[in-house]
């Protein structure tokens, strides 16, 4: 299968750039003279850029068919170990890195970070990197590195640029995730060390995944491990605590980083080792873990609801969104696992552009207290509307995108996990109350004299929320390239966890939102 | 064989080669003191510093040539197998060489600050290297005895050398009243040993154990026990560590960085060297103490660092959680366990070396409390990104030389199987990653002071941090060649 596409590409290590590119413009701002602030941003966004169009690049050339690992390079890295570099992208990990690709260089144009703009920059390039790194490793050890890293880029943009209470949240932030991965280490550890009596010591995901040479008890240990710290990042209620408080303290490109990128790690990590290197375990805890989702997605909408701070607000809809996101991935069906990763796309957008917004208006008003905000609607119109029509694709009104993940998920889970998606169903109606209450609020009204004041979208602005429009509202009316190219290595996940277990997927019922898109197809073929 | 009928005293033979690096030592430093005593010229500080670094430097080279040597010819030992010239004992050699060079060039500018005696405080320093070079190489009981005590002595006066500052006379007298406590111990538990196996060489020790089975095996036990007891408190184990935190506070600080890293690295030598290459025949007894050493001291030293307040005590009591990790690896009694151990104490001595640099660049009286770190962040961000990569490299954040450390020795406890060992080593690494993160936290974010405190660095110091930074970051992206030469120096035992 590796042929066509691939094989002229396949000379230009295009992953390898991917994650060095960045690396590399950190490593230049940082060098650059200081006494010139105002060359930092333009370099490190081109950086950043580069990066994204490389992104991009890998998605155009992706083998639509292909469900294995493609554009995928190999280096052995620590030889008497067993360790490599070995990198590769499937329809898991793409949208993923074509997401981490294009919000960064966002991001680090749109958002002013009011002081030292070059460690600022050279931690956004870093943890651009370092996401890369994590989406695209192949090798358990690689991966981990990679996980483990992004936390101090993260954790210094945190306690550098941060509000008041920075100290605090930056340190529960990287201890809470590194506690989580602490027993994962030795869960990869162990791994690795029992599978080598099978063709000796290696860290190699793909070998280990089908030397499954572990026992029953000792894989489902190391499955919890694993989830551990996936749950942890994610997050999964009740392990979510150190969410809210890194969301609020976080300045505001910190915060879209964490939602959009940084939180998909755990789900992609359960995705690419936890099912895929332990298919009976993950069965075997699937009811938990959907249990766990389920709650989180009431729990989040709940607290969601009662949450003074705006920003806060939307880091506890967070809780509510990955709830899903967990629930579509353990019930195993291939609409839910599409479901599952296209709203992590979904989430990455509409949670990402939403504390954008936020930004702004803490930028224009010094306030985020949904109480102390009045009527902007009157003031800000343009403002008011960008604002809306996220707000509606983080609510899952159908035309966006977030409609279309919610209903994969809840279709999907519906076959294998009846009760717990009706439960998860009211949750799409509890996130239209916290979110449209909370617009109501801030948006509608008569708006007080600093309100009247607020000043309304800048042209800048505009064009930096406009990338997230299009694909809110493009996945919204079009999901078809993206679900097409997450569809083969879904499937491929799924036969692999039938393999190695006595799950047996249902027979499939006709893909609702697919079926419709080939009938018109076949209507304009005929 | 030795007959008593011939009666002829054959003398022991020598390897003088393998003895060169203790004796340039040894020679330099009694030079040193003997030419800056009768000379009536007042010599600078920098003619002592650059006498220890190019004797340090020569060891260095000295031992690069004997590693060839050793990896072609196979190891050997010299004065009647008392001495062995093995890759374990040349690991160590360059290891302390370095931290010889290093230790003289972060101290140049402490001593010039503090009107401190140069001559005698680097011959102490080389006396001392010498004693720990002794004990990576000692055959013997008694030869590892002598290499301790001029460990220990020389470190008594080094500590005390500030004699101005009572809290360095504190410490030195602590260390050396409970100092003198565990050298009686270990000399007690060499007493046993003898009068167990006959004899204080490690190689008959061995032999003799595989061959005898005992009936009542509770002296020999008894006097390994006492052998532990000596080289923990060496190597700070808990229960063992209280004398720690105290002296590491109250002793100049790049005499500090010397003692966690040197002495250290030579009491693990010293007790590799008898557990694990002369008492393998008794791993089943002292493995199991070992690793319950091990939880003991990575939860003392954890719990205890985030209790602190001063940064010299954190960092104490950092490098009592980090014995814990080596004696992780020394629990699991096998080759790939040593050798993770050495890997770990070779790239940790760096880090600890340059950590403890930075803190001797503050030049306050009144000790290092946490908060006179703020605001480094600021004013000197590239100290303040080498010391960050210090602590990170010490929290074990991957592509730093302590990552690499720390996961080859959770893989030596997985090897065997010890699995709980393994996670509880893991999880306090997250204890002590919040005393680290609460100092990077303070130099880069100023609540009060915008302002940081002044510091001046020497270009000396500045060579060896940098040296150091490149090391542990080198050695976190790319650790083969690093690993292949802890591989290569498992120690053995020659009789020759």
């Amino acid at each position: 299968m590796d042929i066509l596409g691939s094989t002229e590409v396949a000379s230009f290590p295009v992953l390898n750039v991917l994650i060095l590119l960045p690396a590399i413009g950190a490593l230049v701002v940082a060098l650059l003279p200081k006494n010139r602030p105002e060359i930092v941003r333009p370099i490190g966004a081109l950086f950043a850029l580069g990066a994204g169009a490389m992104s991009v690049f890998v998605m155009i050339k992706f083998q639509m068919s292909d469900s294995g690992f493609q554009f995928e390079s190999y280096q052995s890295w620590i030889p008497s170990l067993g360790i490599s570099w070995h990198i590769g992208v499937d329809g898991i990990s793409l949208w993923l890195v074509v997401l981490t690709g294009l919000i960064t260089p966002i991001v680090l144009l749109a958002v002013d970070p009011h002081h030292d703009p070059k460690p600022y920059t050279a931690w956004l390039l870093l943890l651009q990197a370092g996401s890369f790194g994590a989406f695209l490793a192949l090798d358990l050890f690689l991966f981990f590195v990679m996980f483990e890293i992004v936390l101090v880029p993260m954790y210094m943009l945190i306690g550098g640029w941060g509000y008041n209470d920075r100290r605090y949240a930056a340190t529960k932030f990287f201890l809470y995730t590194m506690a989580g991965s602490a027993l994962m280490l030795v869960a990869i550890v162990t791994v690795a060390v029992l599978s080598a009596k099978d063709g000796g010591l290696t860290f190699d995901v793909v070998e280990l995944a089908n030397r499954q040479s572990l026992a029953t008890n000792t894989s489902r240990l190391c499955f919890v491990a694993f989830a551990l710290a996936f749950v942890i990042k994610v997050p999964v209620a009740p392990f979510h605590t150190w969410l809210p408080d890194a969301h609020t303290q976080a300045p505001t490109a910190g915060s879209v980083v964490l939602a959009a990128v940084m939180l998909k790690l755990g789900a992609y990590g359960l995705l690419r080792f936890g099912l895929y290197l332990f298919p009976e375990a993950a069965v075997w805890l699937a009811p938990t873990l959907v249990t766990l989702g389920v709650f989180g997605v009431i729990y989040g909408a709940v607290v969601a609801a009662m949450q003074k701070d705006l920003k806060r607000l939307v880091a506890y809809s967070s809780v509510a969104h990955m709830g899903f996101i967990i629930l579509g991935i353990f019930a195993f069906t291939t609409q839910s696992l599409q479901g599952g990763i296209l709203q992590m796309v979904n989430h990455g957008l509409s949670t990402g552009a939403l504390f954008l917004m936020v930004g702004m208006l803490y930028e224009r008003r010094k306030t985020r207290a949904i109480a102390e905000l009045k009527g902007i609607q009157t003031a800000a119109p343009v403002f008011a509307g960008f604002f809306t029509v996220i707000m509606l694709s983080s609510v899952g009104v159908p035309g966006f995108n977030g409609f279309v993940g919610e209903f994969l998920i809840l279709i999907g889970s519906f076959e294998t996990r009846r009760w717990w998606t009706v439960i998860a169903a009211t949750g799409v109606i509890l996130a239209a109350v916290y979110l449209l209450w909370a617009y109501q609020r801030v948006f509608h009204g008569e708006p007080t004299s600093a309100d009247e004041k607020t000043p309304d979208l800048r042209l800048r602005e505009g064009l930096v929320l406009t990338p997230f429009i299009v694909g809110i509202v493009f996945l919204g009316i079009y999901p078809k390239p993206v679900l097409e190219r997450i569809e083969p290595a879904v499937d491929r996940l799924l036969s692999h966890i039938e393999e190695y277990s006595d799950y047996e997927r249902p027979e499939p019922n006709t893909p609702v939102i697919i079926d419709v898109h080939h009938a018109t197809e076949k209507e304009e073929g005929h | 064989m030795k007959t008593i009928s011939t009666a002829i005293f054959e003398a022991p033979s020598v390897d003088w080669w393998g003895l060169l690096p203790q004796m340039v030592l040894l020679g330099v430093a009694l030079s040193l003191l003997l030419i800056t005593s009768i000379s009536r010229r007042k010599f600078s500080t920098a003619f002592s510093t650059l006498c220890s670094v190019l004797a340090g430097s020569t060891v260095f080279l000295i031992a690069l040539g004997l590693w060839g040597d050793v990896q072609e010819l196979g190891p050997r030992s010299s004065l009647a197998s008392a001495f062995a010239v093995d890759g374990f004992s040349i690991f160590f050699t360059i290891l302390i060489s370095l931290g010889v060079i290093t230790t003289a060039l972060i101290s140049h500018s402490y001593i010039e600050r503090e009107g401190i005696d140069s001559a005698e405080y680097h011959a102490l320093l080389m006396c001392s290297a010498a004693g720990a070079i002794v004990m990576a190489s000692a055959n013997d009981l008694i030869v590892l005895f002598i290499g301790l005590e001029a460990l220990s002595i020389g470190l008594y006066v080094m500590i005390a050398i500030h004699t101005r500052r009572v809290e360095a006379r504190e410490s030195a007298m602590k260390y050396f009243v409970l100092g003198a406590f565990s050298s009686a111990f270990f000399l007690y538990g060499i007493a046993l040993v003898y009068g167990a196996t006959g004899s204080t060489n490690l190689v008959q020790i061995r032999d003799y154990l595989d061959q005898v089975a005992f009936r009542d095996e509770h002296i020999l036990l008894a006097g390994i026990g006492l052998l532990l007891i000596g080289l923990a408190f060496k190597v700070a184990a808990a229960p063992f560590h209280f004398w720690a935190p105290d002296v590491y506070q109250g002793a100049p600080s790049p005499v500090t960085g010397y003692m966690a890293s040197i002495a250290k690295a030579a009491g693990f030598a010293a007790l590799l060297r008898v557990f694990f290459a002369a008492l393998p025949s008794y791993k089943l007894d002292w493995s199991p103490i070992i690793s319950a050493l091990a939880i003991l001291t990575l939860v003392v030293g954890a719990v205890m660092a985030i209790l602190q307040t001063d940064v010299k005590r954190m960092l104490a009591f950092s490098s009592v959680s980090h014995a814990g990790y080596v004696l992780v690896a020394i629990q699991s009694a096998n080759a790939s366990g040593t050798s993770a151990a050495l890997f770990y104490l070779f790239t940790y001595s760096f880090v600890v070396i340059g950590s403890f640099g930075v803190v001797s660049l503050m030049g306050w009286k009144d000790g290092h409390s946490l908060d006179r770190y703020s605001g480094i962040g600021s004013s000197r961000p590239v100290l303040a990104i080498t010391f960050t990569v210090f602590l990170l490299a010490q929290a074990g954040v991957p592509l730093t030389s302590g990552f690499v450390g720390k996961f080859q020795v959770i893989t030596s406890a997985v090897d065997v199987e010890n699995y709980i060992l393994a996670s509880i080593a893991m999880l306090t690494a997250v204890i002590s990653a919040y005393m680290y993160l609460k100092i990077v936290m303070t130099m880069y974010v100023t609540e009060n002071n915008s302002e940081g405190p002044d510091i001046t660095i020497h270009w000396t110091g500045g060579v060896v941090l940098g040296g150091i930074l490149v090391f542990t970051l080198v050695v976190g992206i790319i650790p083969q060649s690093l690993i292949n030469f802890s591989q290569n120096a498992v120690p053995v035992l020659i009789a020759g």
